[in-house]
């Protein structure tokens, strides 16, 4: 039986104006898997994750999601169809308070009628949220925001979450507690595709991952066949 | 003293007119960042659309409400969706021209379908007063505007702190591309909201209508007292809205009292300039 591809990016070419940040990226992903995308700062894995989400428009190559073309789709497009994105640098709303913050992650309308149900499973998920869920978001430690916008992004839904830089700022012992909770998520069926600077963590997390350099991808391939020599001589254009 | 006593009163009643003529233009500086121009303007547009169906239906002024403020949203819909969703963007002066623009239109627009004269919207509770003591009076129409007025800012609260349509318009504020990944096609969201501004412009601009006269060009006095409203109270908030309309009112009408009919305008300037010098965000506005 041949497996369900979640994700299938071929050939993306993305520009900034006049510069090109991207360079013919292909990316699969396979449904349920964790992917891992690597990279220094300018990589380009921020630019992928935006322009599979939407808020880019590729100028060359496709996008599909579960065999549907959505490359070009703005983000409330892709959303609707099951991707969310927590974005660089989390991007809570900072003015409105926890709660506010959850419920406008199910603001699609599939995503509204089981907005109880999603709260309610997220707080059990995170629960200092609960516990915090009257307060403005800002009043949150950077820990606690993160959560957030993985609990927020996971509101809608979703059949695939790509996670932009989510250990940033974090303490050690904060990031290990986000990725249990990752990995549970993704025991229970959702597919995750994980950029980080943090090259161990990843390989540990991830069943597929990709290295990129300079807006193309320079390795691809299970964690364990790689090794951490290979990986780290592509990360560094060695 | 007694003196005073009145001039206070209608001060007080009547920042709840100011208030409602403020809190479209608040709403929109405050949550969508765009400081509309146009919006006394579209006020009184409001108020020749009420002219016109107590000409065409003989109706009382109130009435014509039932039309005016869903023809208001579509006007400020449309505005929004096809003239400023446009010119939206980093830039602070394409919305300002775009709006500036739209009221030279407007107000010629009226004038040439309405000619110059002096219009009012006219009721009979014009010179109806509620006696209070021997010495004071409560105009009927301020009560009116108050109460009408206070009602409509009631309604925009809870629209903004309770519906999924007002949690969006104020998430879009804080993080345009975070509510976008939420789902929320922020330039229609802008679009209804500006709809809502309007929709409150054209209940004020009846309201307007029935207390004072009016011509085609008198957007721009109201497009004054608007921003007076907003520096005093602060851009976006609501109970800045109201206690701005009522400082506002009360220092034009005190000062009035005080030094002669001339220097209403002017008193209301003085305390903008010295909240402004003294707390320039306004009294709830956000730093």
């Amino acid at each position: 039986m041949p497996e369900k591809l979640a994700l299938k990016v071929s050939g993306l070419d993305v520009h900034y104006k006049d510069f090109q940040a991207l360079w013919g990226v292909s990316l699969k992903v396979r449904e349920g898997e964790v992917v891992s995308v690597m990279g220094s700062n300018g990589s380009g894995k921020s630019t992928l994750l935006n322009t599979i989400s939407g808020l880019l428009s590729p100028t060359q190559g496709s996008i599909e999601f579960f065999g549907e073309r959505i490359d070009g789709l703005p983000p409330y497009e892709t959303v609707i169809r099951g991707v969310s994105l927590v974005p660089e640098g989390r991007r809570v709303f900072p003015r409105l308070t926890v709660y506010e913050n959850l419920v406008m992650g199910a603001y699609t309308p599939r995503s509204r009628s089981a907005k109880a149900e999603g709260l309610g499973r997220l707080y059990g998920l995170f629960p200092v949220l609960k516990e915090r869920h009257n307060q403005m978001a800002d009043t949150l430690s950077g820990g606690e925001q993160q959560m957030l916008a993985i609990a927020r992004a996971l509101m809608s839904e979703p059949k695939l979450i790509l996670c932009d830089e989510i250990s940033l700022g974090l303490a050690p012992v904060v990031i290990k507690s986000i990725y249990r909770q990752l990995k549970q998520i993704n025991e229970e069926g959702l597919t995750i595709v994980l950029v980080e600077q943090d090259i161990r963590r990843s390989l540990k997390a991830a069943n597929q991952a990709y290295v990129m350099l300079e807006g193309k991808v320079v390795l691809e391939g299970a964690p364990s066949s790689l090794g951490d020599e290979g990986v780290k001589k592509a990360y560094f254009g060695i | 003293m007694e003196a005073f006593a009145q001039p206070l009163l209608n001060g007080i009643l009547l920042g709840g007119l100011y208030a409602i003529i403020a809190i479209g233009m608040t709403t929109m500086a405050g949550i969508v960042k765009l400081v509309n121009l146009a919006h006394g303007d579209l006020m009184i547009l409001g108020s020749f659309l009420s002219l016109s169906l107590i000409t065409w239906l003989g109706v009382s002024p109130l009435w014509t409400l039932v039309a005016v403020v869903p023809v208001m949203y579509f006007v400020g819909f449309f505005v929004q969706a096809y003239l400023l969703n446009r010119v939206l963007g980093k830039e602070m002066e394409p919305p300002l021209l775009v709006a500036f623009g739209l009221s030279i239109i407007l107000q010629n627009l009226l004038l040439l379908i309405f000619t110059p004269d002096a219009r009012s919207l006219m009721t009979g509770l014009a010179v109806k007063t509620i006696p209070v003591t021997e010495y004071l009076n409560i105009p009927v129409i301020y009560l009116l505007d108050l109460l009408i007025g206070l009602t409509v800012i009631a309604c925009i609260y809870y629209l903004f702190q309770k519906t999924y349509l007002g949690r969006a318009i104020r998430a879009a504020s804080d993080d345009e591309v975070a509510a976008q990944l939420m789902g929320v096609n922020t330039k229609n969201i802008y679009a209804k909201a500006m709809g809502i501004a309007i929709m409150t412009a054209g209940v004020a601009g009846v309201l307007v209508g029935i207390t004072f006269t009016f011509y085609p060009h008198t957007g721009p006095q109201y497009l004054v007292i608007a921003f007076g409203v907003m520096v005093i109270g602060g851009m976006g908030s609501m109970k800045g809205t109201l206690v701005g309309g009522f400082i506002l009112a009360v220092s034009q009408l005190m000062g009035a009292q005080f030094f002669g009919p001339g220097y209403q305008l002017f008193c209301g300037y003085v305390v903008l300039l010295i909240v402004l010098a003294v707390r320039p965000q306004g009294i709830f506005g956000r730093v």
